[in-house]
């Protein structure tokens, strides 16, 4: 078990070296010179040429990357040229906001992708099927944004029960805190809600039709704890990775719906930087995300083994 | 689930919905909420780029002078001016009794302070402003002397913006190049706090100098991009305020007794830049070698339709770097009307009759509008345009190195003509991207600037239009207009052309 944990975080560090690597080469591949654009409508020349000092842009690619390299092993991730800002800074703002609404979207999708999917299972055929299936594609095929204003023109300007965008902190009143969250959450939990039904159906499907289950069945356990306490159990692992690699989606920032819901986490700083062009943003919250989905990645492979003894002699 | 216990669970679900919604309708009554069309850059006045950045200074950062509704240049911080006779000096009496939102004085110490600053700080976006300015003379307490290297008639324009904005010397001393981050100014509000790209908070000023003026506690600013989620916050009673709403909304907006529309035509405009000398491809392409093609490109335009189609008829046609409603647009060039038979003839005599360029435009709709009803219009005289959408960054980058036939590009204008069309045309200037160079313009050009009476001036926009319009670096096409929606109750909303929302008078009713 030590021997696995140590060999995975092993293999963490040249990981992420590439990583970084990549996202600094991806960067300069981008059409566009930064100091051009970070200096605003009037590109005074002499703030131009400041820039492209303060950017290292005169000198070579590998130079620039060791800049930026010797200042992130120093937890120094580069200050935000058109914010004034360190980028450490920005993320730290921004990471409770994502990791909130990440939450409570995970927690839409769940409460409405699994028992819609042992519901589809279960009832398989029938209407309930269908209806489940129904409800799946619809969400699926609904663009975040659309639900997104169809849901703030509903909520917001005729009902007016909701806020129509924007983000309060918890801390500061806890009831507009959720009050903001209900429809981005719902929108991206809908989209969620619907890849977990799928994957839920399908699993119970499976798992309702192997021997155990039957046996269950023949000692005439009521049909319930058979659905319940011994297929789900066993169907919901493969749920559970995939909710697992859509939490670490999300974590990287919901673009479309925090546009829409003026939410200012990590999908609206990385759009603003990626069009700004202000590289130090881009660098830090993309390295920031590939090392929380390393580690996360690593924590569910732990917890894996620590679930199935199967895998431990792999 | 059997209905009868669902039931129970949807009506405790709508409960926990409706008290949470009890939690948002909190905000106190006198705190106006201002919708932003963009997050703006940092708060600093002396490295501030963005627009919407000066949105949040009109009510945080007093200047030396400022703009009225008619453009003309009216007292803020500074109470009267006076130039020397050879015009290299202009004399500053400030405001008595003026003090910063930290408590320190506001005198002539600080204004020199604040001008030095904006030309000696690294990264400055004023140094280009006040270049012409050499030295700042305290000569008492309340009068400052700005000593130029040359006359320099737009300075007063300069310091009506970012320039003429005065900060604290002891909080930009101690902050330094952090100082965005907790500005300290002399405006009716100060700074409380700011969450990037989501809210700017500021809070009424107790001692600021005219606060008979202001009527609210707090304003919030609050960035929402898309402008139908911006609209509905504001028909929601989220924002008492948003700027830049969208043309196709009027109409509805307008049937609304509870909103308000305000619109101002822009100080800005919008047009096509073309390479006339920028690289080697203006001598590649028809458009750019020979101006009777430039001539028949813009005799194929329908202002009034392009008008329709890309603003929905929330612009006035244009045909200069200020609309014709501005005292400086030059009546000797008026705006042409199409002429596609005219057209085709330029373009026969030209040799070229059907000439094809690519068109390039940033990705915005506005901006890709106009490029399809251009290329459209231009078709009928014999043009082949080609459309080349570009994100921003990349097409500007690509118009600084002369990539390019004709460029989609707007420019948000400011107060003097001078700041519409110097960097534009003159030689080897920061903004030309078209690549004009003629030495009778930059002769003219240099003249306005030294220029101090406006009669005079005047005639040599005159002068410059109709030779700048005949060669066409730039087709002008239009001036957007600025549209700002409010809640009904707002009064005493000042639309002065650079688009900037004035605090002083504002109150509900």
């Amino acid at each position: 078990m030590l021997t696995f944990i140590v060999r995975r975080v092993a293999i963490i560090v040249p990981t992420l070296l590439f990583v970084s690597i990549l996202i600094f080469c991806l960067q300069q591949l981008l059409p566009g010179d930064p100091a051009i654009v970070l200096a605003g409508e009037d590109r005074d020349p002499s703030v131009v040429a400041y820039l492209r000092d303060r950017l290292h842009l005169d000198e070579p690619l590998p130079l620039r990357y060791l800049y930026w390299m010797k200042g992130v092993v120093r937890g120094d991730l580069g200050e935000s040229l058109r914010m004034q800002k360190p980028v450490l800074d920005l993320i730290l703002e921004k990471l409770p906001v994502t990791l909130e609404l990440a939450f409570f979207a995970i927690l839409v999708a769940v409460a409405i992708g699994i028992p819609a999917g042992i519901v589809s299972a279960v009832k398989r055929g029938t209407a309930w099927d269908y209806g489940a299936n129904v409800v799946a594609l619809w969400g699926l095929s609904t663009p975040n944004f659309w639900l997104g204003i169809m849901l703030i023109l509903l909520f917001s300007v005729t009902l007016g029960w909701l806020p129509a965008s924007g983000f309060v902190s918890p801390r500061e009143d806890w009831r507009a805190n959720l009050a903001t969250l209900v429809m981005p959450a719902f929108v991206l939990g809908n989209a969620i809600a619907a890849v977990l039904m799928r994957h839920t159906r399908s699993a119970m499907l499976q798992v309702l039709s192997s021997d155990y289950v039957r046996t269950a069945r023949a000692k005439g356990l009521p049909e319930g704890r058979v659905v319940l306490q011994h297929a789900l159990r066993n169907a919901l692992i493969p749920v559970i990775t995939l909710g697992a690699l859509e939490l670490g989606t999300l974590l990287s920032g919901a673009v479309l719906t925090e546009q829409v819901f003026s939410i200012p986490g990590f999908g609206k700083l990385i759009v603003d930087a990626v069009f700004n062009r202000d590289y130090a943003v881009v660098q830090g919250v993309v390295l920031f995300t590939a090392t929380a989905y390393i580690v996360l990645n690593l924590i569910a492979d732990i917890l894996y083994v620590v679930v199935n003894p199967r895998l431990r002699v792999a | 689930m059997k209905p009868a216990r669902l039931l129970p669970r949807a009506a405790a679900g709508l409960a926990l919905l409706a008290f949470v919604a009890g939690g948002i309708a909190a905000a106190g009554a006198q705190t106006l909420r201002v919708g932003l069309a963009e997050d703006p850059d940092v708060l600093d006045p002396t490295l501030a780029r963005t627009f919407v950045g000066r949105v949040v200074f009109a009510a945080m950062c007093d200047k030396l002078f400022d703009i009225d509704e008619k453009l003309t240049i009216v007292p803020q911080l500074a109470t009267a001016y006076e130039w020397s006779a050879d015009s290299k000096a202009l004399t500053l009496k400030l405001r008595p009794g003026v003090t910063f939102h930290d408590g320190e004085k506001l005198d002539a110490a600080a204004v020199k302070y604040s001008l030095e600053r904006h030309k000696t700080m690294p990264g400055s976006n004023r140094r280009g402003e006040l270049a012409p300015v050499t030295s700042v003379d305290v000569v008492d307490p309340l009068t400052v002397r700005l000593n130029l290297s040359a006359p320099f008639s737009p300075l007063l324009a300069q310091l009506a913006d970012r320039a003429g904005m005065i900060v604290s010397p002891k909080a930009a001393q101690a902050d330094g190049d952090k100082f965005g981050a907790k500005p300290v100014c002399a405006g009716p509000f100060k700074f409380v706090e700011r969450v990037a790209q989501d809210r700017i908070v500021l809070e009424r000023f107790p001692d600021y100098w005219d606060k008979q003026s202001i009527h609210f506690d707090r304003v919030v600013y609050l960035p929402i991009v898309d402008s139908t989620v911006r609209l509905a916050n504001l028909r929601s009673g989220q924002l008492d305020f948003i700027e830049r709403l969208a043309a196709s909304d009027v109409p509805q907006l307008k049937s609304d007794t509870r909103f308000r529309i305000a619109k101002i035509t822009e100080i800005g405009y919008q047009g096509i830049t073309i390479n006339v000398g920028k690289s080697d491809l203006a001598q590649k392409n028809p458009l750019g070698k020979d101006a009777r093609v430039r001539e028949a490109f813009e005799l194929s335009l329908d202002r009034d339709g392009i008008v329709q189609v890309a603003y929905d008829g929330e612009a006035d046609v244009g045909n200069q770097w200020v609309a014709p409603s501005n005292s400086y647009y030059a009546k000797n060039v008026p705006v042409p009307k199409r002429d596609v038979a005219r057209a085709k003839a330029l373009l026969q005599e030209a040799g070229v009759p059907n000439p094809s360029f690519t068109l390039m435009t940033p990705t915005t709709s506005d901006a890709q509008k106009i490029a399809q009803v251009v290329q459209a219009m231009a078709k009928d005289a014999g043009f082949d345009i080609k459309l080349q959408s570009t994100e921003f960054a990349t097409s500007l980058d690509l118009a600084d190195k002369g990539q390019f036939d004709a460029y989609v590009l707007a420019w948000s204008g400011r107060a003097d003509p001078d700041g519409n069309i110097f960097s534009f045309d003159g030689c080897k200037q920061p903004l030309n991207y078209a690549g004009y160079c003629k030495p009778e313009v930059d002769e003219i050009l240099n003249k306005s600037r030294s220029t101090r009476d406006p009669a005079e001036r005047r005639k040599l926009f005159d002068q410059l239009a109709a030779q700048v319009l005949k060669d066409r670096p730039i087709v002008y096409v239009a001036h957007r207009h600025w549209l700002w929606a409010h809640t009904a109750k707002l009064s005493g909303l000042r639309p002065v052309p650079d688009g900037l929302v004035r605090v002083q008078g504002l109150k509900f009713n």
